[in-house]
């Protein structure tokens, strides 16, 4: 965590050019590029502005941004709730689509089902967000007007209905991501010796796929999403520009269209705490999938 | 001679290599792997599609295209016909020549991308897997704080940083891919540091440089060269995201995904602005996958073995 803040601080202060004069632009004058150099605290030595931003960080005082005159924080934690629910949304599509058609093509094995799921987990992969996205809005908002075009909702029922569509453009490319893990860990779980076991004792292969095979393939599936959260943040944030969503991404863009760097520096943070914290859920669950795991 | 000193020797390159040592049957698979490729039908359809895709950006200036940039009022908007086979744009500028100049883009921060992480992550990987001290420690956590960002929002800052462009927006979505370089290639010199043939090598008084190349590097090559090909449509697709969002390469050079972005608007109206280089993008990025998933299917000996049996 410590390392990302050196990297956000790195990243914003240290690579070439002056925020000052972004800002006003090369027309300004000396004297009001050097006031807001002092207002933004760039005109201090890097270690002074290093620790200033350190001691900001632990007061969860992220700064004030420029454009919007409003405390970064309270800017941040205002979006970082519609990009966290539109990346879990996400997640559950991807789980949703991606586990039956991973299950279906490893029982299926080299027949039409199989090669259809390996098709769409493809096409999950390769076709961005964006793509997803337009082609969601052109037939459910615009041609078939089931789906808000924009916004992201007020009641609890407008904000599902507003999330549905979003989150399945995020969700594809996890879902093709899902779909082929599943695929590959459950034909190797088909051959160990319990499943053999339990299909010995009577079994019918439903219940030995679902509550045997599928529990142990469970694992590789939670670290491949684990290894995707990033990318599904990302994902998000694309998906918040086309579906005119608030969040962390609008934010992110906003202030990179006004040059509003404590904006701009608060969202990179934060974004990467979100990985991290979304990656310590997922060891969460390893424990909940598999018991050996709370035994250690 | 003892087994041993000779194979050190071998090594160090003091004595020709004798018939028969495993560095023979390196060239021996990757023949497997270049005559495997074709076999199938779509891995080969989508080498030949890269191919063709490669000429196109490569040769752009001396096709028979309209500019690119060149703009006309009357020509707005004009469906698909033979005067402009995928239509014009909402400033009269062709598409056809826009989507084959965008592909210029595209396949351009692909390779670099990938050559930039890959040298630097290997680079990384390499020292903090075979050295041990406070420089590879460094290393594994520099790794492990830049893979705790979204690659897309880590370029997001760097563009924002240095100013859009393509050196700008080839450096900020390098960065995001240097630690999967890294770990790949680490973990590779980790498992072969100890082992015997290294040891000799060091006891015949190779190099480190050579150990390092000759052998650590050439153990862990299959993984990267993997990366590589998987990890080319990973970039043309966040460069095409960053073009979207309007960051990175901005009009009036054209990208595709600065192209959907401006198609976005009319997306009723025209949707061949969105459909063509959406298209495009796609196609191009399943067929790096599909030959990135060959190439690793070709490389994976439990695949092989599967087949085999």
């Amino acid at each position: 965590m410590f390392g990302a803040l050196v990297l956000v601080f790195l990243v914003m202060r240290v690579l070439p050019g002056d925020p000052a004069i972004s800002l006003l632009g090369t027309a300004a004058t000396p004297e009001a590029v050097t006031a807001l150099r002092r207002e933004l605290g760039v005109d201090r030595s890097l270690p002074v502005q290093f620790a200033a931003y350190l001691a900001g960080v632990a007061r969860l005082d992220l700064g004030q941004s420029l454009a919007l005159r409003a405390p970064v924080a309270r800017l941040v934690a205002d979006a970082v709730p519609h990009t966290l629910l539109l990346t879990l949304g996400g997640t559950l599509v991807a789980v949703a689509i991606g586990v039956p058609l991973g299950v279906a093509a490893a029982l299926r094995r080299g027949t039409w089902l199989d090669y259809v799921a390996s098709t769409g987990a493809l096409l999950g992969v390769s076709v961005p967000v964006f793509v997803w996205g337009l082609l969601l809005l052109l037939t459910f908002s615009l041609h078939w007007r089931v789906f808000p075009t924009a916004g992201a909702g007020a009641t609890p029922a407008a904000v599902l209905r507003a999330l549905v569509l979003p989150a399945i453009a995020t969700g594809f490319f996890l879902a093709g991501v899902v779909s082929r893990i599943t695929r590959a860990s459950v034909l190797s779980m088909l051959g160990q010796e319990y499943a053999r076991t339990a299909r010995a004792k009577g079994l019918t292969e439903r219940v030995v796929v679902g509550r045997h095979v599928l529990r142990n393939a469970l694992i590789p599936i939670l670290t491949v999403i684990g290894l995707n959260v990033g990318t599904l943040l990302s994902g998000a944030v694309v998906a918040e520009t086309v579906f005119t969503r608030p969040g962390i991404g609008r934010l992110a863009l906003e202030a990179i269209l006004a040059r509003d760097y404590p904006v701009i520096q608060g969202v990179v943070l934060i974004s990467s705490f979100a990985v991290l914290l979304l990656n310590l859920l997922i060891d969460l669950l390893y424990s909940l999938a598999d018991p050996r795991v709370r035994a250690t | 001679m003892s087994p041993a000193v000779s194979q050190a020797r071998a090594a160090t390159g003091s004595e020709a290599r004798a018939p028969g040592t495993p560095a023979v049957t390196i060239p021996g698979r990757w023949a497997t792997v270049v005559r495997a490729l074709p076999r199938r039908g779509p891995v080969l359809a989508s080498g030949l599609f890269i191919l063709l895709a490669v000429g196109f950006a490569v040769t752009a200036p001396l096709l028979p295209l309209q500019s690119p940039t060149a703009q006309s009022v009357v020509r707005r908007l004009q469906a698909p016909s033979p005067a402009h086979v995928l239509g014009t744009d909402r400033l009269g500028r062709d598409v056809l020549s826009r989507a084959v100049w965008g592909s210029r883009v595209s396949i351009a921060v692909g390779t670099a991308v990938v050559a930039i992480s890959a040298l630097a992550g290997t680079s990384m990987g390499l020292v903090s897997g075979y050295f041990r001290g406070p420089v590879s420690d460094l290393l594994v956590r520099a790794v492990d704080v830049l893979q705790a960002f979204p690659a897309l929002i880590l370029a997001m800052a760097v563009v924002t940083a240095l100013g859009p462009g393509l050196s700008t927006v080839v450096w900020g979505i390098s960065l995001g891919f240097v630690p999967q370089f890294a770990r790949v290639t680490r973990a590779a010199a980790l498992a072969v540091r100890e082992r015997d043939y290294v040891e000799a090598a060091r006891a015949a008084g190779a190099s480190t440089r050579r150990i390092l190349v000759r052998h650590v590097l050439v153990n862990g090559v299959d993984p990267v060269i993997v990366l590589c090909t998987l990890l080319v449509p990973s970039a043309i697709l966040t460069e095409a995201m960053l073009s979207f969002l309007g960051l990175g390469i901005t009009e009036p050079t054209p990208t595709w995904g600065n192209m959907i972005d401006n198609g976005r608007l009319v997306l009723r109206e025209a949707p061949w602005l969105t459909a063509f280089p959406s298209a495009a993008l796609v196609l191009t990025v399943v067929a790096f996958n599909l030959v990135g998933d060959a190439i690793r299917d070709a490389l994976d000996p439990h695949v092989q073995e599967t087949r085999v049996r």
